[in-house]
């Protein structure tokens, strides 16, 4: 038990140690861009902590890149790369959409059949994948990417049908009906902010349920055999393709959830897009920055919610916003040769121990 | 008839125009994921190529310093991609990740510092890559107007087929080459003959880093004649794919960018003409092109032995 403690502090040090590096390296951006980095940094932390509001947005902009981590993390715990999170995102929001504006039923209805809806999309679009590699052996990153893709175009299809396309001119859906909003109450949103929904909460449940079948189950130390040593794990007797279906269904679920979150609670409509949102590609910074534990992920998406809503306040003093790109860009660099420095301790406390004797 | 050789003709043309960014990148992926290194920071490589590009020709004016620049900015990336896999043995598939955030966030970064706003000041058609045999070919007959549009071209479009060939030449005729695949392979064999596995794979992911940025640079510098957020979108992801679809081989993957450069010049071709099809179905066909292909003909493609494994050279 020490001994995970252990492993668990280092991991904790080197992202720590990684997140302060990579606020110098923005700095010396900002520097270069004759920018002080003191003021942005302070106009940073000001948007994120000064008032209850800021902080309510901070958790409402990380609730969707909770799902997107957990969906990549359980991915990397289970030996699969789950690039596609940004498809299964998509569609499951589209799913939600569609539910939400066409089902006439009342809020308690009406709420969970739009994330049942949302985390079969997702489920599916990941099956899909699953399936083209247990079947033809289909690189997954590659047909992951393509479906990414494909998701985005069928969206903005979708989102032409005449039947939910909105009444104006918008260039997006309509409105889903106010019962398929997971909005707080009225004087709690008045007290946080306007878009504070019970998203939240979803999260924190995803987070539980996937520690538990991660660690606590039978499916979970199965789908961890798979992520660590495929050949032992099927020499052992595991069914390495049925798990590479349930990794990518659960996975790709987590995702499509993620994106009806994102809809529910946020956007209320999905516009036509015009490039790719990235929440799936963010989850693997989230997971990253997580360490691919469920715990880790939820404290790295508040984290990554809170420098992108932060960041976004950068403009108001002529900073850029992009900052916060390359701030999370080196500490997922950082994290990739992480294992340089633990590498160096290790030799160092050797060394030691050879000293002393 | 006349219309059909026309619109032929205008297809050809956009494919001659989509393709050689990919065609560039996919080769810069090859170089890397033959050489055993994972490199999905492309995407990253080529953003920095194409901001890079456009802002050195907008200040030169000289389009071949800028297209150069783009490439080397890409080539910085590379190294810095190297330097963690290679030399660190980072995980590769983490680092590409961190390069697809970094190299887009400095290349906006520096377009808000240089421009004030987040797209380049477009360049004169002077300091863009020249469009060549103008004077060759010229409009009249069907005919003539064909080969106009397929023939009066950016030299960028000629240059790629070039390089294709000396890429192709570098693989399979030279020594380097040989090294090159056999690190992807083998790279404990490698270092026991005395090849250094580091060295070898270190130049291949550079050289990665330069092509992509070169691909880049043809979108700012050819198709388009400014950098803006959304010049690259994708393509790094495509050329990769291309390159999976390829089998990993420098003519394969050709084939699967002209695919795809065909199919964004039907969208052009198709949207303008044809309002009853969806553009939005139209510009998912190429992916669902790949896919269906993939399953039909190619099956599985045989990647590297040694593909995304870091491999430390005793010393």
């Amino acid at each position: 038990m020490s001994k995970v403690k252990k492993a668990l502090e280092s991991k904790l040090a080197i992202t720590v140690f990684s997140i302060v590096v990579s606020f110098v390296v923005g700095a010396f951006f900002l520097a270069i861009m004759g920018i002080s980095p003191i003021e942005a940094y302070a106009k940073l932390f000001s948007s994120i902590f000064s008032t209850p509001k800021n902080m309510a947005y901070c958790v409402v902009y990380g609730t969707p890149l909770i799902f997107t981590g957990l969906a990549v993390a359980f991915s990397f715990r289970t030996g699969v790369f789950n690039i596609g999170a940004e498809g299964q995102f998509v569609v499951g929001s589209m799913a939600a959409c569609v539910v939400g504006i066409l089902v006439p039923a009342p809020s308690i209805v009406l709420v969970p059949l739009c994330f049942i809806a949302a985390a079969v999309a997702g489920c599916l679009w990941g099956l899909i994948v699953a399936f083209l590699k247990v079947k033809w052996g289909i690189n997954e990153v590659l047909s992951m990417i393509m479906f990414n893709w494909i998701a985005y175009y069928l969206s903005n299809y979708i989102a032409g049908f005449s039947l939910i396309h909105s009444d104006g001119n918008a260039e997006a859906t309509k409105n889903v009906q106010d019962a398929a909003r997971i909005l707080f109450p009225e004087s709690w949103r008045d007290a946080l902010c306007p878009s504070s929904n019970w998203g939240i909460f979803v999260a924190l449940a995803a987070v539980v349920v996937v520690y538990i079948i991660l660690e606590k189950t039978t499916l979970g130390y199965q789908l961890k055999a798979v992520g660590f040593n495929r050949h032992a794990a099927e020499y052992g007797g595991i069914n390495v393709s049925r798990n590479i279906y349930t990794a990518m269904a659960i996975s790709g679920a987590l995702a499509g959830i993620g994106g009806a979150v994102q809809l529910l609670g946020m956007g209320a409509r999905i516009s036509i897009f015009t490039s790719q949102e990235s929440y799936g590609f963010q989850g693997i910074s989230v997971a990253l920055i997580g360490a691919s534990n469920p715990i880790g992920v939820f404290f790295a998406g508040i984290f990554y919610g809170a420098l992108k809503y932060g960041g976004s306040k950068l403009n108001l003093i002529g900073a850029p916003s992009e900052v916060v790109n390359i701030i999370m860009g080196t500490v997922v660099f950082f994290i990739a040769i992480s294992h340089v420095f633990r590498f160096t301790r290790i030799r160092k406390s050797k060394k030691k121990k050879e000293g002393a004797q | 008839m006349d219309a059909f050789i026309n619109d032929l003709g205008i297809i050809l043309y956009a494919t001659l125009l989509y393709t050689p960014p990919l065609l560039f990148a996919a080769m810069g992926s090859c170089f890397s994921e033959l050489s055993g290194i994972v490199n999905i920071g492309i995407e990253g490589m080529m953003t920095i190529g194409a901001f890079t590009s456009a802002t050195v020709a907008y200040y030169t004016g000289n389009p071949w310093i800028g297209f150069l620049a783009g490439g080397l900015a890409g080539l910085a990336f590379g190294a810095l991609h190297a330097l963690a896999t290679v030399n660190l043995g980072a995980d590769q598939t983490i680092s590409g990740t961190a390069i697809n955030f970094l190299a887009p966030g400095v290349a906006i970064l520096m377009a808000k510092a240089l421009f004030n706003s987040s797209d380049t000041i477009p360049l004169d058609p002077t300091a863009k890559i020249p469009l060549l045999f103008s004077d060759v070919f010229t409009s009249g007959t069907v005919w003539s107007n064909f080969f106009k549009n397929v023939f009066n071209t950016y030299a960028s479009t000629y240059l790629v087929f070039i390089v294709l060939i000396v890429v192709w030449f570098v693989f399979y005729k030279t020594r380097y080459g040989l090294r090159l695949r056999a690190c992807g392979e083998h790279p404990a064999t490698c270092a026991t003959l005395g090849i250094s596995v580091t060295r070898t794979r270190f130049s291949a992911v550079c050289i990665s880093g330069f092509l992509s940025g070169l691909g880049g640079a043809c979108v700012t510098m050819a198709t388009m004649n400014q950098f803006r957020p959304t010049s690259i979108v994708g393509q790094g992801f495509i050329a990769i794919a291309a390159v999976i679809f390829g089998k990993f081989r420098p003519q394969g993957a050709m084939i699967a960018c002209l695919l795809f450069g065909m199919c964004s010049g039907l969208k052009v071709v198709v949207g303008t003409s044809n309002a009853a099809v969806s553009a939005q179905l139209i510009s998912m066909i190429p992916y669902v092109v790949t896919v269906i292909v993939l399953i039909l003909f190619v099956g599985k493609s045989r990647v590297p032995a040694a593909n995304g494994k870091p491999y430390i050279q005793a010393k």
